[in-house]
């Protein structure tokens, strides 16, 4: 499905407004209001870390459909600094910012699939999708 | 979008009317530091009902609030987390440990007058016994 949405990230609004769409995005694909809300927990995580660490970025909402599974897709990417370690950033508490340090390991919980990318001094991307059985 | 901020009796109501973002949040943060001096507050509700995620920043600036008005003499209720919103925060693994909560702004007054009478009792005043 080409249905595709991007938001760029460079202001605390952005974040609200990622999170949002994603929730949108989320119901259109028919997932459940407490899934709705997952995902849009999970996408202000990691917009909220472009803007943070790398100050801008963008946020990339797909749909995809998988044989019986429907699938909501968010690419958080940025520029920015990269993450030297996202091994320790995926810990529970790990922060470089006196922050939480649960961004990362909350939103991997949050979604079925999670992958970080990211090279120091290219930047990161964070790719995360849930699904949802269609029949069901 | 500023968070209305209602003085009612010794209590502080903010009624949270939508998202919030990072920075109106910490604005509310101010407010209430500020109003519990100048109103002399013993209590503060903060009613999260509207609000439709509670990520780490919302759990962490909650948190402060609760710790900076006790440092001030008001104790903090956080009420209205909805169920999905409940959820998602156990999935993240934040917690709102040390901040009291309650199911909803009936139930928030309540606890606060029920704090007050036992400070009363307690003859302990506006002092915190932590
Ligand atoms: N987009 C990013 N670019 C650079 N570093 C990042 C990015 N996202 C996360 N990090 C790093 O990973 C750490 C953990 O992130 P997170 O789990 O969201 O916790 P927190 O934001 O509270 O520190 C951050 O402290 C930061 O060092
Ligand atoms: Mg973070």
């Amino acid at each position: 499905m080409a249905d595709e949405l991007r938001i760029a990230v460079t202001a605390d609004v952005d974040v609200v407004t990622a999170r949002q769409r994603g929730r949108e995005v989320a119901a259109q694909a028919g997932f459940s209001s407490g899934d709705q809300t997952v995902i849009a927990a999970a996408i202000s995580e990691v917009a909220r870390n472009i803007l943070n660490y790398a100050k801008r970025g963008e946020v990339q909402l797909s749909v995809v459909t998988n044989g019986d599974r429907q699938g909501v897709i968010i690419v958080a990417r940025d520029q920015g600094p990269g993450i030297p370690d996202v091994q320790r950033a995926l810990e529970d508490g790990y922060s470089t910012s006196g922050g939480l340090g649960l961004g990362l390991p909350g939103a991997r919980r949050l979604m079925d699939d999670f992958d970080v990318t990211s090279a120091v001094g290219k930047g990161t991307t964070v790719t995360m999708k849930k699904w949802r059985r269609m029949n069901a | 979008m500023e968070v209305p901020i209602l003085k009612q009796g010794h209590y502080l109501i903010a009624s949270i009317q939508s998202a919030l973002t990072d920075a109106d949040l910490s604005q509310l943060r101010e407010a209430l530091i500020e109003r519990v001096g100048k109103f002399r507050a013993r209590g503060v509700i903060v009613d999260v009902t509207a609000l439709d995620v509670m990520d780490s920043f919302a759990v962490r600036t909650l948190r402060d609030i609760a710790h900076m008005a006790r440092l001030r003499g008001a104790e903090t209720v956080i009420v209205g987390i909805q169920p999905e919103v409940a959820f998602a925060m156990v999935q993240l693994g934040l917690t709102l440990k040390g901040v009291s909560t309650a199911l909803d702004l009936e139930e928030g007054l309540l606890f606060l007058d029920q704090q007050a009478k036992l400070r009363i009792e307690r003859g302990t005043g506006r002092i915190d016994r932590g």
